[in-house]
C-alpha cells in the first residue's frame, strides 16, 4: 500500500480511538478531584471513594447486580450453547425458523419492548417480581449474544474431529465433552463473560422486571444521575470500569495462550 | 453430532422452550393487553381472562376486547405518531454517522499491521464491556454548559458564552454514535479484513487511482459489513431510552422514552402495550432481514 494511504489509516485510528477513550479517561480522572463541583478541578483526592463505601444502598445494590449477573450468566451460557449446538449441528428440524429467529431477535430488540413483554407475562402468571424476575429476564437475552458467539466458534471448528470420535465408538455425549467442548472452550466462557457484563450493565430490562427490595446498581446509578453529575459516580463508574478492564484483558491473555497451545499441539499432532 | 442420543432432543427443546415462555409467549400476552382497558385493581387492566370462570366469562372477557388504545395512539391530537417519526428519523441520521465515523476506522483497523490487529480489535471491544450507562453519563459531564468542552472552547477564545449541547438533539446524536460505534466497527471490520488485497494492487497496476478502486471494489465486497452494522446499530437505536432520557430535551422527542413515560408516569400498561405492539410493527421488518443477514453469517446456508 502506498504511504499516504497508511497516514489516513494511522490517522483516522487515532481519531477514532480519542474519541472511543477521552470521555472515559475524563470521567475516571474526575472521580479523583477534591472538589464537589465536578467540572472544577480542585486537586487530587480519593475522598469520594471513601463515602462510597460508606453508602450502604449503593453497595446493596452491588451486591444484588452481582448476584443476578453471576447466575443469569451461568444458566444463559448452557442455554445459549445448547442453543448454538442445535442451529450450527441439527440441520433441518421442526420450527428451526421459529427458534433461529427467536435467537436472534432479541439482539436488536429494543429493550424497553423485551422489558415490557417480560413484565406483562410475570404479572399475568402472578409471580412475584424481585430478584428471580430479573434473573430470568436476564438470562432471556443474554442466552441469544453467548448462543451468537458460540456459533461463530462451531462454524469454524474441524467437524472431522467430532467424526473421527465418533467413529471410533465414542458415545455422543462423550464426544461433546471431551472434544467438542474443549475446543469451544474459549468462546463459552467469552460468552459467559459477555453474559455477565450485559446483565451488570442492564438498565432498561431490569428497571421493568423488578419488584421491591430488588434494585440493581444501573438502577440506582440511573436515579442519582438523573439529579445531576456526582464525584461518587464517577467513582463507582471508576471501580467498575477497573473490574471490566482486568477481567477482560486477562481473559484475553489466557485465551491467547490457550491458543498458541493448541496450535502447537495441533503441529505436534500433525507431524508425528 | 451423531443422530439417535438420548439427549438429542433436549438440546434443542431446552433452549426452544425457554424462549418460547418467555420470549415469544410475552408478546402475545403484550398484544393482549394493548386491547384491553387501564383498570384500578391488581393487575391494573381489564378483561382478565381466568379459564376457571368457565366460557361464559371467558366470552364475555373476550368481546371486552377493543382496539381504544390503537386510536388513542394512532390520533394525531397526541404526539405519539411523531414520536415514531422522530425516532426513525433520529435513528437513521445517526446510523449514517456511525458509517461515516466507523468506516474509516475499520478500515484503517483492517489495513493495519497482523501482528497489531488483535490489540486494535480489543481496544475496539473493551469500551463495549463497560458499562453502557457510564458511557452515556460521561457525555454529561463534557457537554453541560460549565462542562469540559465549554471549558476548552472558552480557553481557546473560541466562545463567549458557552453553548448549550445537552439537553438537545445534537447531544442524542453525539451519545448514539458514540454508545452504538463498536457496533458498527465490528462487522465493517470482518469485512474489510477478509477482503484480498491483491484485488487492489491489480486494479493499481492497470492504471486505477485509488479513490476509483475504492469505490470499484472495496466498497462493493464491504458491504455485507455495511449492512450488518447499520442494522445492528439502526434498529435498538429506533427504540433507545436511556440515550434521550439523560442527554436530550425535553422537545427530544423519541418512542422508547415515550413508552417508557407512559408506562411509569401515567403507569398506562394498555396504552403502553399499543405503543410497543406499534413499534415492533414498525420494526419488523429490519429485524427480519437483520435476521436473515445473522443466520447466513452464522450457519453458513
Amino acid at each position: 500500500m502506498r504511504k499516504g494511504l497508511s497516514w489516513f489509516n494511522t490517522t483516522s485510528i487515532v481519531l477514532g480511538f480519542t474519541f472511543l477513550y477521552l470521555p472515559i479517561v475524563l470521567l475516571v480522572i474526575y472521580s479523583f478531584n477534591a472538589s464537589r463541583l465536578v467540572t472544577v478541578w480542585a486537586g487530587f483526592s480519593v475522598e469520594w471513594y471513601w463515602k462510597l463505601f460508606q453508602n450502604q444502598q449503593l453497595l446493596d445494590a452491588a451486591w444484588v447486580t452481582l448476584r443476578v449477573a453471576f447466575l443469569s450468566a451461568s444458566v444463559a451460557t448452557v442455554l445459549g450453547t445448547l442453543a448454538a449446538i442445535a442451529l450450527t449441528r441439527y440441520g433441518r428440524f421442526g420450527g428451526r425458523m421459529l427458534f433461529s429467529g427467536m435467537v436472534y431477535a432479541p439482539l436488536v430488540m429494543p429493550e424497553v419492548i423485551t422489558g415490557l413483554s417480560l413484565l406483562l407475562l410475570f404479572v399475568a402468571v402472578n409471580f412475584d417480581r424481585g430478584f428471580w424476575t430479573i434473573t430470568l429476564a436476564h438470562i432471556t437475552f443474554t442466552m441469544c449474544f453467548v448462543s451468537v458467539v458460540v456459533q461463530s466458534r462451531l462454524v469454524t471448528f474441524d467437524r472431522s474431529l467430532e467424526e473421527a470420535a465418533l467413529d471410533l465408538g465414542c458415545r455422543p455425549m462423550k464426544t461433546f465433552f471431551v472434544v467438542t467442548l474443549p475446543i469451544i472452550l474459549p468462546a463459552v466462557v467469552s460468552g459467559w463473560m459477555l453474559a455477565f457484563t450485559l446483565s451488570l450493565d442492564d438498565l432498561v430490562i431490569a428497571s421493568f422486571t423488578t419488584g421491591p427490595g430488588a434494585t440493581t446498581l444501573p438502577m440506582r446509578i440511573y436515579s442519582q444521575v438523573r439529579l445531576g453529575v456526582t464525584p461518587e459516580i464517577n467513582a463507582a463508574c471508576t471501580i467498575l470500569i477497573a473490574i471490566v478492564t482486568v477481567v477482560v484483558v486477562v481473559a484475553s491473555i489466557i485465551t491467547k495462550r490457550q491458543e498458541v497451545e493448541r496450535q502447537k499441539a495441533e503441529r505436534l499432532a500433525a507431524a508425528g | 453430532m451423531a443422530a439417535k442420543a438420548p439427549g438429542r432432543w433436549m438440546v434443542v427443546a431446552v433452549p426452544y422452550l425457554w424462549l418460547l415462555v418467555l420470549f415469544l409467549v410475552p408478546f402475545l400476552i403484550v398484544f393482549k393487553i394493548s386491547l384491553s382497558q387501564d383498570a384500578i385493581a391488581q393487575p391494573p387492566y381489564e378483561p382478565v381472562f381466568d379459564l376457571a370462570a368457565g366460557w361464559d366469562a371467558f366470552k364475555e372477557a373476550f368481546s371486552q376486547l377493543s382496539f381504544e388504545n390503537y386510536s388513542y395512539v394512532l390520533s394525531w391530537d397526541n404526539e405519539f405518531i411523531e414520536a415514531y417519526g422522530s425516532s426513525l428519523w433520529i435513528a437513521g441520521i445517526s446510523t449514517l454517522l456511525l458509517l461515516i465515523v466507523g468506516y474509516p476506522i475499520a478500515y484503517g483497523m483492517a489495513r493495519a499491521p497482523k501482528s497489531i490487529r488483535p490489540t486494535l480489535l480489543m481496544l475496539v471491544i473493551l469500551p463495549f464491556w463497560t458499562s453502557f450507562l457510564i458511557r452515556v453519563y460521561a457525555w454529561i459531564g463534557i457537554l453541560s454548559p460549565e462542562g469540559l468542552l465549554n471549558q476548552l472552547l472558552f480557553a481557546l477564545g473560541l466562545i463567549d458564552e458557552p453553548l448549550q449541547i445537552l439537553a438537545t438533539d445534537t447531544a442524542v446524536y453525539i451519545g448514539i454514535v458514540y454508545s452504538y460505534l463498536p457496533f458498527m466497527i465490528l462487522p465493517l471490520y470482518s469485512a474489510l479484513e477478509k477482503m484480498d488485497e491483491t484485488l487492489l494492487e491489480a486494479a493499481a497496476d492497470l492504471g486505477c487511482p485509488p479513490i476509483a478502486a475504492f469505490w470499484k471494489i472495496t466498497w462493493p465486497l464491504s458491504l455485507p459489513g455495511v449492512l450488518a452494522g447499520c442494522l445492528l446499530c439502526f434498529i435498538p437505536a429506533v427504540g433507545e431510552f436511556v440515550i434521550p432520557d439523560l442527554l436530550g430535551g425535553s422537545d427530544t422527542l423519541m418512542i422508547g422514552k415515550v413508552l417508557w413515560t407512559e408506562f411509569s408516569v401515567n403507569r398506562s400498561w394498555t396504552v403502553s402495550s399499543a405503543v410497543a405492539v406499534l413499534l415492533l410493527l414498525v420494526l419488523v421488518v429490519p429485524i427480519v432481514f437483520y435476521q436473515n443477514v445473522q443466520a447466513k453469517e452464522m450457519e453458513g446456508r
